[in-house]
């Protein structure tokens, strides 16, 4: 059964739910709260939500003030204002002072097609995984959004979640557990190993399963933390099948496929990368036909499988 | 017990003393915009603010944020006499390993409230403080403490502008205007106008006083208790360096050392102050 969920839809309802069970809980937006869908939450519980104007910076440092009189805040804006624009207040006040502010990149990665480069992030995982003290997080399906949400309320330490814009097919279930820092194989296989974090996790879901009537057995690890890596885990897995692929909606530099391939940088395992090679982003009218233009498709996926194995 | 002006007028040259100690011969340290705050940082830590050095995490204390964070050793030398921690350590001061850094660190100094050193986020991050202790409907107090260089980042006046929105009444700051910036004199720098136009114009309830007189800051912090509906903007005129003849209205002492003849002068004429 395929069912499909919108990421930045679960967000807004989990934490709706969230702030009306923990009043510890402050949202703060810049003007795009219907796009963030934290408009839930300055509807229906206004003396939690602050409204902050367009303007990013002021917004990060005033989340690091509520977070020192021991709030909980939820900052909210498109990926690239909040991990770009408001860099320093997120390197100066809060990494720094490792503060619990949770910031919540909306409309990741090139889910948002129609903007363009401006709007698009190709770079937000790498730059905040750069951050001493920072987690990144980066959910494969809409359940997944909505439970990397919950868990990082008692989570120590700043949090970073970049979440899509367009619906995601599920690939978890309600039942499917979920821990900040794990990672969780989703398909066995002995040929090689995919690790992939949000939209490409289906799209290497799909890749295995055509690959698997070619006869190549392909593993697929759904990696949703980017930042902290279980190294052992990733040695561990990647060991099972002695060759690697990654997979991520990002800059092939600094995102996952570099986290992936600092894990094992003393292990003789090939290792391949499908993302954005090192290019701004464009604009589209639809989605799918944009990440074609970049080459992170089900094909690419399955070409750079291919291409490791051969030289295995 | 609250000191009397007299008494804040001396203590004021204590702080002063402590900040030529800490950052002592032949290091450099941010001398000018430490000095030209003593007179506020002292009416805050040993007059106004409620706080409990033994217990720097009180929920109920009024929260000091230093925007200016290279001016560290006056709130270090403040913090020191107010018992938060042995004055000791303010011998350690940029020491490898001390828990006094160049700027200020929540993680590891008592009592210090923010992580600052890049500027204009100070204010943000007080305006933050203030919209948190009113949701918990405590009375304590904000205070922040800005350089008139500072008033070049952008980010301020997006602090500016929300803080007036939300009527943030809870938040009380200073701009040390001691008119002199890393390079040189801040007309000739960047010319930033009038100030208290400015800060009018946004929305703030702006008074401007003489920053190095303790009558008149202690005036305005009390004064500042009755204002309900806005957040405070107090424009001190200062002088950069005040209490040594070498350093003060002297670009050069913003951040630079001293040698052992200059240290003695200037130790020399502190005394001189605190014995009077």
């Amino acid at each position: 059964m395929n069912t499909i969920h919108n990421p930045r839809e679960e967000y807004g309802k989990q934490l709706l739910t969230m702030c009306h069970a923990n009043k510890n809980i402050v949202v703060l937006d810049a003007d795009l709260c219907k796009s963030t869908m934290t408009c839930k939450v300055e509807e229906e519980l206004p003396e939690q939500y602050f409204e902050m104007g367009i303007g990013e910076q002021n917004m990060m440092s005033v989340a690091a003030g509520l977070s020192l009189t021991g709030k909980i805040p939820f900052v909210n804006s498109f990926a690239i204002f909040l991990t770009s624009r408001a860099f320093d207040q997120i390197r100066q006040a809060i990494c720094n002072a490792s503060l619990n502010v949770r910031i919540i990149g909306s409309s990741s990665g090139l889910s948002d097609f129609g903007d363009g480069s401006s709007h698009q992030t190709v770079e937000d995982m790498a730059i905040m995984r750069a951050l001493p003290n920072m987690t990144v997080i980066a959910p494969c399906d809409g359940i997944e959004t909505r439970k990397a949400t919950q868990a990082m309320v008692d989570y120590k330490g700043p949090v970073y979640m970049r979440t899509s814009r367009n619906d995601m097919q599920d690939l978890t279930t309600e039942e499917s557990p979920f821990e900040i820092g794990e990672v969780y194989p989703l398909i066995k296989g002995t040929d090689i190993t995919v690790f992939a974090c949000g939209i490409m996790v289906s799209k290497a879901v799909e890749a295995s399963k055509v690959l698997a009537k070619e006869g190549i057995s392909v593993a697929v690890v759904n990696v949703p933390t980017i930042k902290p890596m279980k190294r052992d885990k990733i040695i561990a897995l990647s060991r099972e099948t002695s060759a690697v692929v990654t997979a991520e909606e990002h800059n092939i530099f600094g995102g996952l496929g570099a986290a992936i391939a600092e894990a094992l940088r003393e292990e003789k395992i090939q290792i391949g990368f499908v993302g954005i090679k090192d290019t701004f982003g464009v604009s589209s009218n639809e989605a799918e036909p944009l990440l074609e233009y970049y080459g992170i498709t089900v094909e690419a996926i399955i070409a750079k499988v291919k291409a490791i194995i051969n030289l295995k | 017990m609250k000191l009397n002006i007299k008494e804040l007028e001396r203590k004021a040259y204590v702080l002063r003393k402590n900040v030529i100690n800490m950052i002592g011969i032949g290091h450099r340290g941010h001398y000018g915009g430490a000095l030209s705050s003593a007179e506020i940082m002292t009416a805050l830590y040993f007059y106004k603010m409620n706080h409990r050095p033994d217990n720097p995490k009180w929920e109920d204390r009024d929260r000091f944020v230093l925007s200016k964070g290279h001016s560290c050793p006056i709130l270090y030398s403040a913090l020191a006499e107010s018992g938060y921690f042995n004055m000791e350590h303010l011998k350690t001061f940029k020491d490898l390993n001390s828990i006094l850094q160049g700027h200020p660190d929540v993680l590891k100094t008592p009592g210090v409230e923010a992580n600052t050193g890049s500027l204009g986020q100070g204010l943000s991050i007080g305006l933050g403080m203030a919209l948190g202790l009113r949701l918990d409907k405590r009375d304590s107090k904000v205070y922040v403490i800005m350089g008139d260089g500072e008033m070049g980042e952008g980010q301020i006046w997006e602090a500016g502008i929300v803080a007036a929105h939300y009527k943030l009444n809870n938040l009380v700051a200073f701009l040390d205007h001691n008119k002199i910036q890393a390079m040189g004199f801040t007309k000739d720098r960047i010319n930033v106008g009038s100030l208290a136009e400015k800060w009018k114009a946004f929305g703030w309830h702006t008074v401007e006083i003489d920053g190095n007189n303790m009558e008149e800051v202690v005036k305005v912090l009390d004064d500042a208790d009755y204002i309900t509906d806005k957040p405070v903007m107090v424009i001190a005129h200062t002088l950069k360096g005040k209490g040594i003849s070498f350093t003060e209205n002297t670009p050069a002492f913003h951040n630079n050392l001293m040698t052992e003849i200059q240290f003695e002068q200037a130790l020399f004429e502190i005394n001189q102050k605190i014995e009077a």
